[in-house]
């Protein structure tokens, strides 16, 4: 699979394995056409995960988004990253598998990402009139958004 | 909403209807209705709020509002150490905070390349069979309840209590157990374990028979649960369902099989599937997978090797900088935990897959075009936890 990925795509890809886990390091300008590529031609049919990680120090890759598949046919895993800049959009896999719609929508609310291509793209967790995106290394453990604690529950803090 | 009502109560009038002889009553016309359900309603099972289309009867469309039991808990799993963070999980899906355990410290041994002493793997096999039982009854006890029939809880919550027992005297807490340790687990069996163990499974084999003379063949039973939220096997996969939800709709799939952890490989165990994927067969199907549990624990329990309970960890565990993606099958289907690790104390992030939150995306599918009581049975049937789905 890897040596078909990699003649299509050359440098693109970096196909890598750390503790007998696949994953692959992409480019984001291809990343959409290779998870097409794994659902339809290798049978990564199940989407199990769409998720982030925030690298602040990173200058200009600041967000890893990490798609998690697996293959029904072949009993596989497989990891797929690519590295985005902070406020650039990540592609949305809403069109390939449904269940990427939460997902991405957590991932949104979250962190901030921005999914080009997602039907309803609004926060799930958090209520929708919130400021910032707990998950980012830069909100703090004990942070809230007072303004909208003391406006909703008409009480000083929420802690 | 206001001119629904109005015009409800001006047709109570015989006057209004007779002056409009031949014409539809004006409260007809008014097709759509919208339905706020939750998040305070006793059978949405926590705090889910679905504010639901109608009309007439019919679930035109539905929409989750969720999110009122977050706390953060990948926030928090940041600013604790790998085992300070080992409670936290229980919290998740508090009716099988055993599985979440599991799962967390399978990954973290992964994460430090590592595994549990195969002692340590008998009783965590053991534990979290006993606990998926558990699950499954409190699952069957509220959703018989949904329906309308009480008896089943009542029997379920007497039978669940032994199950909780025994985790009283393994580690001292009944549903937050917080069982396992990375590297192994903290407690040796008390005396008697096996003999508890052995005891609660001839006691409880009657038992699930028992709740299916109950509502195997019941009529009202099947009248609400044949047909009912129906989901076929591609949907189950293009929407990631898991769990026992998927192997209703006929999918063979179950981590504990294809991927095996713990000490599953050693057991022989089937994997119970249905045809139809509606609310019946994804009943038989966890009524089978509780005796299959049974016949899991009966084969651990005689062969629980001899040796040492916890494995060799260092004190301060700081995995080396990578990243790990580990699941389990938990009661309600594929958990998962991917973990960044950048080589401090701390993990630099952890990302629950959580099986709830993805089974109740559903929801929207498989109550199209259904009746209104339907969206309780649904509900019912997909075994959500709200502390999961929110985390």
């Amino acid at each position: 699979m890897v040596a078909r990925l990699r003649g299509r795509y050359g440098s693109g890809i970096d196909p890598k394995t750390y503790l007998g886990q696949n994953y692959i390091v992409a480019d984001p300008s291809i990343v959409y056409e290779l998870l097409q590529i794994l659902r339809d031609d290798e049978q990564y049919d199940y989407c199990v995960d769409v998720t982030a990680v925030h690298y602040p120090q990173r200058k200009d890759q600041e967000f890893d988004i990490v798609w998690i598949l697996y293959s029904f046919e072949h009993n596989q895993r497989v990891r797929v990253k690519a590295m985005i800049k902070d406020g650039d959009p990540a592609p949305s896999v809403v069109a390939l598998w449904t269940t990427a719609n939460w997902l991405e929508r957590e991932c949104y609310d979250m962190f901030g990402i921005r999914f080009e291509g997602h039907p309803d793209l609004r926060r799930i967790l958090l209520p929708d009139g919130w400021k910032g995106h707990p998950l980012r290394k830069e909100y703090g453990i004990t942070q809230q958004d007072s303004e909208w604690v003391k406006i909703n529950l008409g009480i000083e803090s929420g802690q | 909403m206001a001119d629904i009502l109005k015009s409800e109560q001006s047709s109570s009038s015989v006057e209004h209807i007779e002056a409009e002889k031949g014409a539809a009553p004006p409260f007809l016309d008014a097709t759509e209705l919208i339905l706020n359900m939750g998040p305070q309603h006793p059978s949405t099972h926590g705090v889910l709020r679905v504010i639901l289309k109608l009309d007439g009867e019919k679930v035109l469309n539905t929409e989750c509002v969720i999110g009122y039991l977050h706390r953060g808990v990948e926030k928090i799993a940041e600013h604790r150490t790998y085992a300070m963070f080992n409670p936290y999980v229980d919290r998740m899906d508090y009716v099988a905070a055993v599985s979440n355990g599991l799962g967390y410290c399978e990954a973290v041994e992964k994460l430090l390349n590592t595994e549990a002493p195969p002692r340590a793997q008998w009783v965590r096999t053991i534990l979290t069979e006993l606990n998926r039982i558990a699950s499954h009854q409190l699952w069957l006890g509220t959703h018989a309840l949904d329906i309308g029939a009480i008896t089943p809880l009542f029997y379920t919550f007497r039978d669940r209590e032994e199950i909780l027992k025994i985790f009283e005297k393994y580690c001292g807490a009944r549903l937050t157990t917080h069982a396992f340790r990375i590297g192994g687990c903290l407690y040796e069996t008390y005396d008697g374990f096996e003999q508890d163990v052995k005891k609660f499974c001839d006691f409880v084999t009657p038992k699930v028979d028992e709740y299916e003379t109950l509502l195997t063949t019941n009529r009202i039973w099947l009248e609400r649960t044949k047909g009912v939220g129906v989901l076929k096997a591609q949907d189950c996969i293009d929407l990631g369902v898991t769990g026992p939800v998927l192997r209703a709709s006929g999918v063979k799939w179950d981590l504990r099989k294809a991927q095996p952890y713990a000490a599953y490989k050693n057991f022989e165990f089937d994997i119970p599937t249905g045809q139809n994927g509606d609310t019946y067969d994804r009943y038989m199907v966890r009524v089978a997978e509780m005796r299959q549990a049974l016949r899991i624990i009966r084969q651990a329990v005689d062969s629980i090797p001899e040796g040492p309970i916890m494995g060799k960890v260092p004190k301060v565990m700081k995995p080396p900088v990578g990243e790990i993606y580990h699941s389990i099958e938990a009661p309600k289907g594929e958990l998962g935990y991917f973990i960044v690790s950048d080589g401090s104390t701390q993990p630099y992030r952890i990302r629950v897959r959580p099986p709830s939150f993805v089974n109740l995306q559903a929801l929207g599918k498989m109550v199209e075009g259904a009746l209104m009581a339907d969206v309780v049975a649904v509900i019912g049937t997909l075994d959500i936890v709200l502390g999961e789905v929110d985390r």
